[in-house]
């Protein structure tokens, strides 16, 4: 019952985001809608190292940086075909991942925040400095859309905000198979107590590391779906910027869940679209809203109303034994 | 089954744990007490691993375990509990002990994404064993409830029955009954007892001598870092140097 109610809602939410294109009257609320999807598919990698492993990781934004210019250096200087681009992509930012995350993995807490904001701002002057590679602040320009697969093309926007759903999709079905599973619940542990998931005899190391492979792998796909839809980099998508924007949608949908990064890009995508009207005032408004939230739904959105739930479930099964 | 060889660990110059040797034997009670700052708990996570000895040699079942990572002693078969129960309060109980089995499976993460038989089966062993550990400890009606409404006393035995579904041999408990009341220690001590008339080993840390008194096959006494004396409730009760140091003439042999 329970379990059927919870494939319900998955079911309706994505009837919602098939019918969208219907109710959007132009192409550029579609391209708004891609493009929070590949947020939405970044924030369910950070979700998996920061919010059931407990290790909160800064450079997130970089490595969907490096899953991006993965795939504009490789189509544009070297004529790659986009989907082998693609997948090197992933190749690039999981060898990348597991050498960052050995070394930073062996800090803990703040500490492990802070190494990895450095990593992070290493990461964003190599591609801004590194000319040759790069294309430096000049940025790439001029990358290919995605190459067609049998009779579909994806040129128009509407054909890449389905490409880019269908990604959204598998990702957060193979994220629910890992939360779901025993290896989510090692994540869990470590995020728990690292001491105690150690003395329950959970290699820390290597839990940690591949966790954090598997979460930077979901920002460089994210990246590489980004070059292919925005088709111009910068080195600024490798700032800072980009990671707290990551933690925000996170924390307002809610840490540790599963729906949590999808619902907070959603709305903070929404709100930031909403706002526009208001220009630098927008901030004015967004600012105190973001605080509030995060004073009265300390577990964000989806956090809040899972844990009223699991607190209801429980009470209502103690009362036939009492 | 566990053997202390002159085990001594410096921290920056200071003797936590000074030359102790010691054996607990399999199928005992064995407990270790001291005044606070004696070194019991560094004692603990050093035949743990969380802690590498400065010097001397543990041995379980007669293998060489001194150093090896917290992870590797536990699957080994040492489990241990901690002063404070670090639970995840947002879960079950349930959800909080599945976990415990996890070190005895082997899915990993093509398992996951191919959703295996091995995964599925390893998934339902780690689900009973958690349940089964549930029920020795006696909590076996609460396990729907949240681990952050239950009380010290329900934590408590949750911890123990998390160190539990390891399979373990021998048991490490850091205070076992730190924080309840009289009555439930009364309760956590045939849980105890109940343990080793199961097999298992238990070695504990703990203040309430009431409880080591009549609990204990076997008590090891530690005073700055150092081994003031061993045995018997009955013959520590008569030390006088343990008298002097930790017990107070309150528990002296009349």
């Amino acid at each position: 019952m329970k379990r059927l109610r919870g494939k319900t809602g998955w079911i309706l939410l994505a009837l919602a985001a098939l019918l969208f294109p219907l109710f959007a009257h132009n192409n550029y609320l579609i391209s708004v809608a891609t493009q929070g999807f590949i947020m939405a598919l970044a924030a369910i990698g950070l979700n998996l190292i920061t919010g059931y492993t407990g290790q909160f990781n800064l450079a997130h934004g970089a490595f969907m940086a490096v899953g991006a210019y993965t795939v504009g250096i490789l189509t544009v200087d070297y004529q790659v075909p986009f989907w082998i681009a693609f997948a090197l992509a992933g190749v690039v930012t999981a060898i990348l991942g597991f050498f960052i995350g050995l070394l930073s993995l062996r800090l803990k807490g703040h500490y492990f925040s802070i190494f990895t904001l450095c990593v992070s701002y290493i990461m964003f002057l190599l591609i801004e400095k590194w000319e040759s590679l790069t294309h430096g602040t000049v940025g790439i320009m001029g990358i290919p859309v995605p190459a067609g697969v049998g009779p579909v093309q994806f040129g128009t926007p509407l054909s890449q905000y389905y490409l880019v759903l269908a990604f959204l999709a598998l990702g957060v079905w193979i994220m629910s198979r890992i939360v779901n599973s025993l290896l989510g619940r090692s994540f869990m542990a470590v995020r728990n107590s690292d001491e105690l998931a150690e003395a329950l005899g959970i290699d820390l190391m290597r839990t940690k590391t591949l966790s954090f492979v598997l979460s930077v792998v979901y920002a460089g796909f994210a990246g590489a779906l980004y070059a292919g839809q925005v088709r111009f980099l910068g080195p600024d998508l490798a700032s800072e910027v980009v990671t707290f924007d990551l933690v925000m949608f996170v924390l307002v949908g809610g840490i540790g869940t599963l729906l949590g990064p999808l619902v907070g890009t959603g709305l903070v995508t929404w709100m930031t679209q909403g706002l526009q009207f208001l220009q630098d005032y927008r901030m004015v408004v967004f600012g105190p809203v973001l605080i509030a939230l995060i004073i009265f739904l300390p577990d964000g959105i989806v956090g809040t109303w899972l844990n009223r739930r699991a607190r209801r479930a429980d009470t209502t099964r103690g009362k036939p034994n009492a | 089954m566990l053997e202390i060889i002159d085990l001594t660990k410096l921290f920056f110059g200071l003797t936590a744990v000074d030359h102790v040797s010691t054996r607990f034997e399999r199928g005992q009670v064995s407990a270790i007490i001291g005044p606070n700052g004696a070194g019991k708990t560094t004692f603990f996570n050093l035949i743990a691993g969380t802690h590498r000895p400065s010097s001397g040699k543990i041995l379980f079942n007669g293998q060489d375990v001194t150093g090896l990572r917290p992870d590797h002693v536990a699957r080994l078969g040492i489990a241990r509990t901690f002063q404070t129960t670090h639970l995840f309060d947002n879960a079950t109980i349930i959800d909080n002990l599945i976990v415990g089995h996890r070190l005895r499976t082997h899915s990993g993460l093509w398992d996951v994404l191919v959703n295996s038989k091995r995964l599925q089966q390893e998934e339902k062993v780690c689900r009973e064993k958690a349940m089964d550990a549930l029920d020795f400890v006696g909590l076996a009606n609460i396990s729907h409830r949240m681990a952050g409404d239950i009380t010290q006393e329900e934590r408590k035995r949750v911890a123990l029955a998390l160190a539990l579904a390891t399979d373990p041999e021998l048991l490490l408990l850091d205070e076992p009954a730190g924080g309840v009341n009289p009555d439930e220690t009364v309760g956590l001590a045939t849980l105890i007892r109940k343990l080793v008339d199961h097999g298992k080993t238990v070695c504990l840390i703990e203040h309430k001598m009431d409880m080591i008194m009549r609990l204990a096959d076997k008590i090891v006494v530690l005073n700055n870092g150092g081994k003031i004396a061993e045995g018997t409730p009955a013959e520590i009760r008569r030390d006088p140097q343990v008298i002097d140091a930790y017990l107070g003439v309150d528990h002296a042999a009349i």
